[in-house]
């Protein structure tokens, strides 16, 4: 098959999957387990447990704080210990839920089999309550609430389901462990997807770097034999991870400046999202495991894992897990080495979007020293969004708000590509981010705006009448 | 190690630097280096040497004790500027007017703009069209020495741009021909082999280190241009071959005009940047008094930078 | 020759002419109606065009202030009573006396107190960094260090002792202007009562967190314990969210919370006898 990509910007790092044939393993139980009403997209989750509450595996902990929020529910058995701020992994006080371990004693009512539940439920509003009660978020890095996602506003109508298995970032391998050990239960969370979607195809989207897992994946797909659904082979480039390269690449559509993918009729999930619905619907499993890779540049391949762990674990105890944080590691980062989060507090607890604890030596990740910028263009040649990065960052030094927003740097996806191909060692995107927070406050302030001016010019019009 | 590091993201780097895409130049300039100091031997190497090493020399002091800020200074674009000043000129230049281009360059053209990334004005060519106006007759000298390879038609005098005036229009066409691609006596030092400048060129683009599209611009405006008059007026206007072989044309489309700082940051600016630069070289040729007129193409071209790069943006994502 | 030099100056001088005839038609088509009274008042500003009035630049303040029915909204913190009473005098409006102010850091987060507990590798503005996280430091409320302040000051009054690495105001050249306080993302930094010779007491922090991970992440911090509110007779001191604020309209100076800070988060400035005969450092 043509092997397809996104045709604007782009950048090449050297994909340094390390830990790809190493399977996934089961961690076992801490003694306390930390959980974050923060974890999603969206409002914070509300407690309804309280201290002293005993709490069984799959117990809801916390319920949705507003329309984009979800469910949050204990990893663990054992009582709630404490309801407190904690510092996540940028050191910041999030409300978190502090559960003591004891036993591993689940809720009644999910199936803790192996068996493949291969039927589809033909109840779309079922189902979609199924997952929301389930509290699935989006594992593709954004954590936005699934059910929101799969329940597009009427008049728009989902032409396409994206199962993203691109996996673009360096490094991690999650993904690809997921896809290559539990590639049915991918295909039937697909499947399940596209009913509630209203039956419109599926492509699986995988970069080319990981035959095996386009290997698996198909035979799973040919195996199942659910209608429409098909794998699809990408060039390695980064970002094609992103909902709109993705989109770009096998749709080749592109998703007007501040719409929705659905504007276009795309609907993109993660692979491992896919799994989480299907063990929500087929299995009444609620969210509270997932993936992730311990990886990075100065640990053997031996000491690298693809860990299935529960969420709350705070990050240190995984890392003791794996033989402790290396001697000459000298950035911790939550995520790959284009999007992730450098970890300031280890002691953080894992959340239900962790999809990896990756060391980097200073060698890799140190930057250089800043110097001029001598117009090479490398960072408007490099951004997947056309945008102008040496521009934008001068304008923001300017502090014009509206030259900015004139150059869209509102459309920017934080990708990283600018600062990564910058041969003088801009912060651009530093800087950029900063523009864009800017640019979106007046956007909404414009908008919120327009919206009570038209409410005003409507209740003189009936006030009129 | 004890404390981590924290930044936002990315993480990780490119290798490339402004260091490496420097070193990158000079590899693609060796070719062409190494072509001019076969023919004309010792003298074209005392050139290269004054005029790269006062160049890096002139910009480290001006950083350090001018500006004191020794963290900005980047020999290896102050090389790239020396070796293409070098390139410029005559091979009879004497070393003083080498050395006075060299200040030029770096300390008005470059460093008087803030330095690096920030000159208007491409240095190599500024200068040599400042010592071309102040030393007229020094830098019109086309006399060429004893090279270590001996050359089968070596002639003195006048480039081939020269024998216009002399052979007339039809007689100047005949001498473009294989020989005046491999190698052209007469002319600035760096000019005489098109082939060893283009072998350089494609390096640099294969590398990505710049991209193509202003060279081929002024390629073909320049083809397009002389084919047109050509067509015209044989026994007036030289024909497309001659244009594109004689004379800095390969020389200043390849190395001069992509200059990163002094041309614009877009693919469809570089296209116009490069017609600009190609219709003026042909104007001046046809119906200048100097017989050559890239130096000045480029620079007047540079002037309009800011202008293109207002008007040409690459194409964005999601809008029309 | 001569005809060409007659004929070039001719052409210039009367081209000259013509436009300054067009240009003064439409000077006077255009001209704009101004009060008067906008010119005085500008004249009398400072001309810093701080912005620390909460106008665009001193014209603006001007404009407003001309329009406006009364003066309570129009304060210069930079020219402050001097310059409002002359402003009063040309619109002929009354103006209430302010006490002059100045900038407060209200941290003590210096290297020795608070330990690094990372290092930060991003662009070097506090902005950017509170974006991302925390802090280099295990306390997430304190000074960032970048000196976004220093840069924002146009006055020169701010500047980082490389020592603490913390911002240090210099008394004299601060106008109380506030484009420090705006610039700061932790919202350290405070406009105080400058007090009587520049006496004044204050609690150098902003630490919300419990004490014990307060005093854990910087031995300066504010632990919320309450004594400070205890022993001040004036109730000038309210605790919450477990950090203590003095009320400055309400502080008599009295420096019985001083003495009594186990942490020696309460600071007083320019007293003449030092608290303690022992500390001398408390005078500063």
């Amino acid at each position: 098959m043509a092997k397809i990509t996104f045709q604007i910007g782009g950048v090449h790092p050297d994909d340094s999957k390390i830990a790809r044939n190493r399977a996934i393993e089961v961690l076992p139980l801490p003694q306390t387990v930390y959980v974050s009403m923060a974890q999603h997209l969206g409002a914070p989750a509300k407690p309804v447990v309280a201290v002293g509450d005993h709490v069984k595996v799959g117990t809801v902990l916390a319920e949705p704080g507003g329309f984009i929020s979800a469910f949050v529910h204990s990893p663990v058995s054992g009582t709630v210990k404490k309801i407190e701020p904690r510092k996540d992994i940028a050191g910041n006080n999030v409300p978190h839920i502090e559960i003591a371990v004891e036993g591993d004693e689940w809720e009644e009512g999910i199936d803790l089999s192996d068996t493949l539940v291969r039927e589809i439920p033909t109840d779309r509003v079922a189902v979609l309550d199924k997952i929301k009660a389930c509290g699935v978020v989006g594992l593709g890095g954004a954590t936005f609430p699934t059910h929101v996602k799969l329940n597009p506003a009427p008049g728009s109508k989902a032409e396409c389901l994206l199962l993203n298995g691109a996996e673009c970032e360096p490094y991690l391998t999650s993904d690809f462990r997921i896809m290559l050990e539990r590639s049915s239960e991918i295909v039937v969370g697909a499947a399940i997807m596209q009913m509630v979607l209203g039956g419109c195809p599926c492509k699986i989207c995988i970069e080319e770097n990981k035959p095996e897992a386009i290997k698996a994946m198909s035979e799973a797909v040919a195996e199942l034999g659910y209608k429409d659904i098909e794998v699809v082979t990408l060039k390695k480039k980064y970002p094609q991870g992103g909902e709109k390269q993705l989109i770009a690449a096998v749709m080749k559509r592109q998703v007007g400046s501040g719409a929705l993918p659905i504007s276009v009729g795309a609907v993109v999930q993660n692979v491992a999202t896919a799994l989480a619905v299907y063990e929500a619907v087929q299995k009444n499993k609620p969210l509270i495991t997932n993936t992730l890779t311990i990886t990075g540049d100065c640990i053997p391949e031996e000491k690298q894992h693809n860990y299935l762990f529960r969420i709350g674990m705070p990050l240190s105890y995984i890392a003791e897990q794996a033989g402790g944080v290396p001697e000459n590691a000298a950035k911790l980062i939550s995520g790959g080495p284009m999007m992730g989060k450098a970890i300031a507090n280890i002691d953080a607890a894992t959340v239900k979007g962790s999809s990896s604890i990756l060391y980097l030596s200073e060698a890799a990740t140190k930057r250089g020293e800043e110097s001029f910028c001598i117009r090479c263009g490398r960072c408007a040649q490099a951004c997947p969004m056309g945008l102008e990065p040496f521009l934008l960052r001068r304008l923001y030094a300017a502090g014009d708000l509206e030259g900015l927003e004139k150059n869209a740097v509102q459309d920017c996806i934080e990708c990283g590509c600018c600062l990564y191909s910058c041969p003088a060692n801009i912060p651009l995107l530093d800087n950029i981010r900063m523009a864009k927070g800017q640019v979106m406050g007046v956007i909404r302030a414009r908008a919120a705006a327009a919206k009570v001016a038209a409410e005003a010019a409507k209740a003189a019009e009936s006030a009129a009448k | 190690m004890d404390k981590h590091i924290v930044s936002p993201n990315p993480h990780i780097h490119s290798a490339v630097s402004t260091e490496s895409l420097m070193r990158d130049v000079v590899i693609a300039l060796v070719p062409a280096i190494v072509v001019s100091v076969l023919f004309y031997g010792w003298a074209e190497l005392l050139i290269l040497a004054v005029s790269a090493v006062s160049c890096v020399l002139i910009e480290w002091a001006i950083v350090k004790f001018l500006l004191k800020r020794p963290g900005i200074f980047s020999p290896g674009a102050a090389l790239v500027t020396g070796l293409l000043l070098a390139m410029n000129l005559p091979v009879s230049t004497p070393w003083w007017i080498v050395l006075i281009g060299a200040v030029f360059a770096i300390g008005v053209v470059k460093m008087s703009f803030g330095g690096l990334g920030q000159n208007v004005f491409n240095p190599a060519i500024a200068a040599r069209v400042f010592l071309l106006v102040s030393f007229p007759q020094q830098m019109t000298n086309w006399t060429a020495p004893q090279g270590f390879v001996a050359l089968p038609d070596a002639f003195s005098g006048a480039t081939l741009l020269g024998q216009v005036h002399i052979l007339g229009a039809e007689g100047a066409d005949a001498l473009a021909s294989v020989q005046t691609f491999l190698y052209n006596i007469g002319g600035s030092a760096g000019e005489i082999s098109a082939l060893a400048l283009l072998a350089g060129w494609v390096y640099l683009v294969v590398r990505k280190v710049i991209r193509p599209w202003i060279t081929l611009s002024i390629f073909a405006t320049v083809a397009i241009v002389a084919a047109i008059f050509h067509a015209v007026d044989p026994t007036a206007y030289t024909g497309p071959l001659f244009n594109l072989l004689s004379g800095g044309l390969i020389l200043g489309a390849c190395f001069m005009a992509t200059d990163y700082v002094t041309s614009p940051m877009s693919n469809w600016g570089g296209v116009v940047f490069g017609f600009g630069i190609g219709f003026l070289v042909m104007m001046i040729r046809y119906f200048g008094s100097y017989p050559e007129g890239v130096s000045f193409a480029i620079l007047l071209m540079n002037m309009t930078v800011p202008l293109i790069d207002r008007a040409f943006h690459g194409k964005k994502y999601g809008r029309a | 020759m001569t005809t060409t030099l007659i004929w070039t100056i001719g052409i210039l001088a009367g081209l000259g002419l013509l436009l300054s005839v067009i240009l003064f038609f439409i000077a006077k088509q255009f001209k704009v109606e101004e009060d008067p009274r906008i010119d005085e008042v500008e004249k009398v500003m400072p001309g810093a065009n701080c912005g620390g009035c909460g106008f665009a630049g001193c014209r603006a303040f001007a404009d407003s202030a001309v329009k406006a029915p009364n003066l309570d909204n129009h304060y210069c913190p930079v020219g402050g009573d001097p310059v409002m009473k002359q402003v009063a005098a040309i619109l002929g409006y009354e103006v209430k006396a302010k006490a002059p102010m100045v900038a407060v850091v209200r941290c003590n987060g210096s290297c020795a107190n608070r330990p690094r507990t990372n290092i930060y590798d991003g662009a070097q503005t506090c902005k950017i960094k509170a974006a991302l996280y925390a802090g280099d430091t295990a306390c997430p409320f304190g000074c960032l260090g970048c000196g976004d302040c220093v840069a924002a000051c146009q006055f020169g009054a701010l500047s980082m002792d490389p020592k603490t690495g913390l911002p240090v105001v210099d008394e004299q050249k601060c106008t109380a202007c506030g484009a420090c306080v705006k610039a700061c993302p932790k919202s350290i930094i405070e406009l105080r009562n400058k007090g009587p010779r520049g006496m004044r007491v204050f609690v150098s922090c902003v630490n919300k967190d419990k004490g014990v991970v307060a005093r854990k992440a910087c031995s300066a911090a504010c632990i919320g314990c309450g004594k400070c509110a205890k022993v001040c007779a004036h109730e000038a001191i309210t605790v919450e969210n477990n950090l203590a604020y003095i009320d400055f309209n309400k502080c008599k100076l009295c420096r019985k919370c001083v003495a009594e800070c186990p942490t020696g988060a309460i600071h007083d400035i320019n007293f003449p006898k030092p608290l303690m005969p022992k500390k001398e450092e408390n005078n500063g």
